[in-house]
C-alpha cells in the first residue's frame, strides 16, 4: 500500500474529505481489519505514540472502538472522561486543552455533547485532533464505518439508494452520513417525523418522506436512528408507541423492502422502538458488521493521521 | 326507493358556480341531477318554490360534550340540534372527559355518530389533557379519521409545542383550529375589558390577548409552511391580521360565530351570564369589522361554537358561569340577517357554510355536484320566527337570543338523501 497521503490533519466534518479520501480510508481500513482477525492482532505501527481519548460525554462504544484501534496499532493511549477532569473542577475547556498539549500527545480524539468543541480545539493543540461526535453536529468515524460496511456488502457505493429513518434533525450521524453519502454517489432519503427534519432538509436530502413506507420501497440500504428521547429539546412525538408505529423498521415493513436490502444502526438499539428485534437480527442486519469495521475504521484513521507509512504492509 | 325530487327551488351551490331555478333529484343517498325540468316519476317530491336549495350545511366548531358531560349535551341530542337548524355536518371539539387525545376515544365518539341524525366529526385535541405540552396521539387518531386538531377552550400557550404539532399534524394533512387567548393578558376575564366590564365591575378580557396569540400563529404557521385556523375570531385586530397574512400567502384559515357578529358586551349588562362566552362579545367596531371580513372574505365561515350547559351552571355569579352559548339552531337565523342587510350575497353566505368549512376540515361535503352525496339544506329565506329556548333540541337552554325575531330558516335538512328535520 502506498505511503499515506492523506493530506489532512484532523478528522472534524465530512465535508472536509472527497470521495477519493474516503475510498483511501475504507480501503486502509480492510486492510487493517486483516490483522483484527489474526490470532494476534497488534502491529507496531504506532509504538511509541501517545493518543488522548478525550470524552466529555458518556460514550462506552465509541471509546472503546477507539481504545482498541489504537491499542492494535500499538498506541500508548489514555482515556480521559469529563467526570473525572479538572474540567469538573471549573478549568476552563481551553485551559486542559493547553495542558494537555504541553504533555504533547500525538492525537487527541474528542468526544463532546456540545457542537464545535473538536475544531475549537484544533486551534489550542498541536497535534491531530480526531471528531469522535460533537453534539448534533458530525460524528465522521460512524460515517466512515457504515460506508465502509455497505461498501464490502454490496461492492460499491455509487448509485445506491439510502434511506435514512428517525430523529435527523439531532443525529450528528445522520448529518455525516448525508454529507458523504452524497460526495461518493449515493442518493440519500431522509425519512422522520415533520418534527425531526431540520429546515433545511431539501437542500441536505436527495428526498424527502414523513411516509416510511415510501422510504423502505426500493432501498438498497436502510438506516434507523436511534430514538434519542434524552436529546428532543422539542416535543417530536406523541410517544413511543406511535413512533414505533409510523417510523419502527418491523417485519411487516421490511415486506417492501427489497431482499438484499441492508439494515443498519448506529446503536445502542432502543428494540422495539425504532426497530424490531426480527429486523435488527435479521438476515438484512449489518448491525454487527459495523462494530467490527469500526474498529477498522478507527485504526485506519490513526495510521493515515500519523503517518504510520509503509511499515503495516511489512 | 328513498329517492327525492326538490322542484322549482333557487339552487344554490357556490362550489359549482350555480345560482338560479332548477330541480334537483337524489336517488340512492347520491344527487343524480341538477336540471331546469326533471318529470316527476312517482317519486317523492318537495315543491321549493321561493326557497334556496343548498349544499347541506356544516357547522365545524361544536361541543357536543359526549363523553363525560351528557348532562349537558350528548352526540345524539347534539345531532338533533344540528339537524333542526340545518346543518348536516358537523365537527365537535376535544373538550370532552375523556378529551379525545388518543384512539379509543375517537373510536368511542365516531361509534356514537354511526347513529346520529347528521354526519358528526371529531375533532382530535392537539396536546394530551389539553395542557398544552406533550403531543396527543395525533398519527393515532388521524388514522381512525379525526377531522381537525383542536385543544379549543384552551389557547396552546407554549409557541414551541405549537410549531411541533403544526409539523407532525401536516404529516397526516391535519389542520389545528386554535382558540386563540394569551391567558397570561386575558386572566380570569369574562366579559370583554371595557366600558361594560368597568361599568359592571368584572375583570375584562382585551382584545390584544387575542391578536398577539393570532400573530404569533400566523408567524409560526408562514415559517413551517404549515395550516393554522383562527375559530371564533371576535376582534377587529384578529381581521385585520388575518386579511394581510393572507394576501402574502400564509396558509391561514377563520371561522366568526353568528353571536360575535350580531350582538356585542353590551348584552351583558344586568350580569346575563348567557352572554359570557370565550372569547368575550366586543365591541361594536369588532362586529363591523367581523362582518366585513366575512363579505371580503378574510373570514371564510361561519361556525356556531355551539356550548351547551346546564341551567345550574349558568344560574350563577357572573365570575362562575360557563362560558359559551347552544348555537345550531339560531346559527343560520342569525347569519340570514347579514344577506337581509346587503352584506353578504345568498351565495356568498351559504358558500361561508358549506363548502369552505367542508374544505377547513377536508370533508368531501359542501356540493351538489351529481354523484356527490346528497347532503341538502332547504332554507325558506323570508319565514320569520322567535327563537324559544323551550324549543330547542339541544339539552342546553343558554341563548342570549330567547325571543329574538329572526327571518330565515332551515325547512328541510336531509342527510344522505333522507330528511333528518322539516318543519
Ligand atoms: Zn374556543
Amino acid at each position: 500500500m502506498a505511503e499515506q497521503d492523506l493530506y489532512h490533519r484532523h478528522l472534524i466534518s465530512m465535508t472536509d474529505l472527497s470521495s477519493s479520501d474516503i475510498g483511501q480510508i475504507i480501503e486502509t481500513a480492510k486492510v487493517m481489519k486483516a490483522i483484527s482477525e489474526r490470532d494476534v492482532k497488534k502491529t507496531p505501527t504506532l509504538r511509541g505514540r501517545t493518543v488522548i481519548n478525550f470524552f466529555t460525554e458518556p460514550s462506552t462504544r465509541t471509546r472503546t472502538s477507539f481504545e482498541i484501534a489504537g491499542k492494535r496499532l500499538s498506541a500508548d493511549v489514555i482515556n480521559i472522561s469529563a467526570a473525572g477532569s479538572s474540567l469538573s473542577k471549573g478549568e476552563s475547556l481551553k485551559d486542559m486543552v493547553y495542558n494537555l498539549d504541553a504533555m504533547k500527545p500525538d492525537m487527541l480524539v474528542v468526544r463532546s455533547g456540545f457542537a464545535g468543541v473538536p475544531s475549537m480545539m484544533t486551534e489550542w493543540i498541536e497535534c491531530p485532533v480526531v471528531n469522535a461526535g460533537d453534539g448534533r453536529h458530525e460524528h465522521p468515524s460512524q460515517c466512515l464505518l457504515d460506508l465502509m460496511t455497505i461498501q464490502e456488502k454490496k461492492e460499491r457505493l455509487e448509485g445506491l439508494k439510502v434511506s435514512i429513518i428517525g430523529d435527523i434533525l439531532n443525529s450528528r450521524v445522520a448529518k455525516s452520513n448525508m454529507i458523504a453519502m452524497r460526495k461518493v454517489g449515493m442518493s440519500v432519503t431522509a425519512c422522520g417525523p415533520a418534527t425531526l427534519l431540520p429546515v433545511n432538509i431539501e437542500k441536505i436530502a436527495d428526498k424527502v418522506t414523513s411516509s416510511l413506507d415510501e422510504a423502505v420501497d426500493g432501498a438498497d440500504v436502510i438506516m434507523a436512528l436511534r430514538v434519542q428521547t434524552e436529546r428532543l429539546e422539542r416535543i417530536g412525538f406523541p410517544n413511543v408507541r406511535e413512533y414505533s408505529k409510523l417510523f419502527g423498521l418491523g417485519l411487516e415493513r421490511m415486506k417492501k423492502a427489497k431482499k438484499e436490502a441492508l439494515v443498519l444502526h448506529p446503536g445502542p438499539i432502543n428494540q422495539g422502538v425504532e426497530i424490531s428485534p426480527e429486523v435488527a437480527e435479521g438476515p438484512w442486519s449489518v448491525i454487527l458488521d459495523q462494530v467490527t469495521n469500526g474498529v477498522a475504521v478507527r485504526m485506519a484513521i490513526l495510521y493515515l493521521l500519523l503517518g504510520g507509512g509503509l511499515q503495516i504492509n511489512e | 326507493m328513498n329517492d327525492l325530487l326538490i322542484k322549482n327551488g333557487r339552487v344554490i351551490d357556490p362550489a359549482n358556480g350555480v345560482d338560479g331555478q332548477f330541480d334537483l333529484l337524489i336517488e340512492k343517498g347520491k344527487i343524480s341531477a341538477v336540471k331546469k325540468k326533471i318529470s316527476d316519476g312517482s317519486r317523492k317530491i318537495i315543491d321549493a318554490k321561493g326557497k334556496w336549495v343548498a349544499p347541506g350545511l356544516i357547522d365545524i366548531h361544536t361541543h357536543f360534550r359526549e363523553p363525560g358531560y351528557e348532562y349537558k349535551e350528548t352526540i345524539e341530542t347534539g345531532a338533533r340540534s344540528a339537524a333542526v337548524g340545518g346543518f348536516t355536518s358537523v365537527a365537535c371539539m376535544a373538550n370532552t372527559n375523556p378529551v379525545n387525545d388518543c384512539g379509543s376515544v375517537t373510536e368511542f365518539i365516531l361509534d356514537k355518530a354511526k347513529s346520529a341524525l347528521v354526519n358528526v366529526h371529531p375533532i382530535g385535541a392537539v396536546t394530551r389533557g389539553l395542557k398544552g405540552e406533550a403531543l396527543a396521539d395525533i398519527g393515532e387518531m388521524a388514522q381512525l379519521g379525526v377531522a381537525a386538531l383542536s385543544d379549543d377552550g384552551k389557547c396552546i400557550m407554549n409557541g414551541s409545542v405549537l410549531r411541533a404539532a403544526m409539523e407532525y399534524a401536516s404529516m397526516f394533512g391535519l389542520t389545528i383550529m386554535e382558540h386563540a387567548d394569551d391567558s397570561a393578558i386575558s386572566q380570569n376575564g369574562s366579559l370583554n375589558e371595557g366600558e361594560v366590564s368597568s361599568d359592571l365591575g368584572l375583570t375584562g378580557a382585551p382584545a390584544i390577548a387575542e391578536d398577539v396569540i393570532t400573530a404569533r400563529d400566523i408567524s409560526i404557521a408562514e415559517y413551517c409552511k404549515a395550516p393554522i385556523h383562527f375559530c371564533h375570531v371576535s376582534t377587529a385586530g384578529c381581521v385585520q391580521l388575518i386579511r394581510h397574512a393572507k394576501d402574502r400567502g400564509v396558509r391561514v384559515t377563520a371561522e366568526a360565530a353568528p353571536h360575535h357578529f350580531s350582538i356585542t358586551e353590551d348584552a351583558c349588562r344586568g350580569y346575563n351570564t348567557n352572554a359570557k362566552m370565550a372569547p368575550p362579545l366586543r365591541t361594536d367596531s369588532d362586529v363591523t369589522a367581523i362582518i366585513e371580513g366575512l363579505s371580503d372574505g378574510a373570514i371564510d365561515c361561519i361556525a356556531s361554537d355551539h356550548a351547551p350547559h346546564s341551567l345550574f351552571e349558568k344560574e350563577v355569579e357572573f365570575d362562575n358561569a360557563a362560558f359559551g352559548i347552544v348555537g345550531l339552531e339560531t346559527s343560520l337565523g342569525l347569519s340570514m340577517a347579514l344577506v337581509h342587510g346587503g352584506h353578504m350575497t345568498p351565495a356568498k353566505l351559504i358558500e361561508a357554510m358549506s363548502y369552505k368549512p367542508a374544505g377547513i376540515i377536508g370533508i368531501d361535503r359542501g356540493t351538489l355536484k351529481p354523484g356527490a352525496v346528497a347532503d341538502v339544506t332547504i332554507i325558506d329565506p323570508g319565514l320569520e320566527w322567535t327563537v324559544d329556548p323551550s324549543k330547542f333540541k339541544s339539552k342546553g337552554r343558554n341563548t342570549p337570543f330567547a325571543g329574538r325575531e329572526l327571518k330565515g330558516k332551515a325547512i328541510y335538512t336531509i342527510v344522505k338523501g333522507k330528511v333528518v328535520s322539516k318543519c
